[in-house]
């Protein structure tokens, strides 16, 4: 079968998959950057924010780091087992990183379950308006990363495109990047 | 490049101790310590230590991993030009915007919103202490209309 032209031409001397992994994450700074932006301004000029950010839960925010530390290390190692050609062992490192991904879900739902029920809406102030928008454009990310992850870990466990191990990689590390700029803002600064 | 990750790096890259497992597992293990560090720096109750092992740790985190995994600085120049284009795109929006919206006194004009949160705060604390609020959440008090009502103000 004939192979798309636009995998194997590069202009830039980059693969283009992995250039157009780039310019996703270029757009992606600007967009959680304007988001974390507008929050820095808000959250200068409204010393009371503290009181509302005390009630997040630092320590399930600090687990939650620790989890999408691990499974960047996870997909890292994905990377590492595509670059020797070992298509089984990248898309085992690829389900343990979206175990990641799954656990770090899980303990946000329960995080938010527990502060809707206690009156923390997305409409209680503005600080938990930019709380929800922002922890929920992340886990949005999460998820999307989760699904693709999926269709690519099914390639690589038959040895297929395995290029793509590291630009879902590249995409995961971004996502972590985020989160390591969200954990200080809504956690720690109280 | 169906059958291995052929475009995956230069090959200069392939056979250093940089793209080790050992290495990486090496990273995340110092990634962890900083964590640690970080949740460790409020306890110490200081606001400079506080911020300094908050935002300055994240700032490290970040690099590692953009270094690291993301092997960003060794890609080539055109991907990180992007890359350092649109967050110069987002210093501006922030340095440009920063002062209309944190400036709340000017000789020629009123912040009437930020007029109204200071007479919100100041409303608040003379009513409610702050710290009587954040802990008692079950009879309304420490609700967050009720702790910080300035906010929805603005």
């Amino acid at each position: 079968m004939m192979r798309p032209i636009a995998t194997t031409r590069s202009a830039t001397g980059i693969p283009t998959g992995r250039l157009a992994v780039w310019w996703v994450i270029a757009s992606e700074i600007v967009i959680f950057g304007g988001l974390l932006g507008g929050y820095l301004l808000h959250r200068f000029g409204h010393p009371e924010w503290a009181t509302a950010a005390a009630h997040t839960n630092t320590m399930a925010g600090g687990f939650n780091t620790f989890v999408l530390l691990t499974s960047s290390l996870s997909a890292v190692l994905a990377h590492a087992a595509a670059e020797k050609g070992e298509g089984p062992k990248a898309a085992k490192y690829l389900g343990l990183t979206m175990l990641g991904g799954l656990v770090f879900l899980i303990v946000k739902s329960f995080e938010w379950t527990y502060e809707i029920s206690h009156g923390y809406t997305i409409t209680a102030n503005t600080f938990w308006s930019f709380y929800y928008t922002a922890a929920g454009l992340h886990g949005f990310h999460v998820i999307a990363g989760m699904v693709i992850m999926g269709f690519v870990a099914a390639d690589a466990m038959k040895n297929r495109e395995l290029q793509r191990v590291e630009l879902i990689g590249i995409y995961w590390h971004f996502v972590d990047l985020v989160w390591i700029f969200l954990f200080p803002l809504l956690y720690i600064a109280k | 490049m169906s059958s291995h990750a052929e475009g995956s790096h230069d090959a200069s890259h392939h056979h250093d101790d940089s793209h080790s497992p050992a290495h990486y597992v090496k990273i995340w293990a110092v990634l962890l310590v900083l964590l640690g560090v970080s949740l460790a720096g409020p306890e110490i109750g200081i606001r400079w230590v506080t911020l300094i092992t908050a935002f300055g740790i994240a700032v490290v985190k970040a690099f590692l991993v953009i270094k690291h995994f993301m092997h960003l600085t060794v890609e080539r120049k055109v991907a990180q030009y992007a890359i350092g284009a649109c967050f110069m795109l987002m210093l501006l929006f922030f340095f440009a915007v920063a002062p209309d919206v944190m400036k709340h006194w000017g000789v020629n004009w009123h912040n009437e919103a930020a007029s109204n949160m200071k007479r919100e705060i100041e409303r608040s604390e003379h009513h409610a202490p702050a710290a009587d609020q954040a802990h008692a959440p079950a009879d309304g008090a420490g609700h967050p209309e009720a702790s910080a009502p300035a906010a929805a103000t603005h």
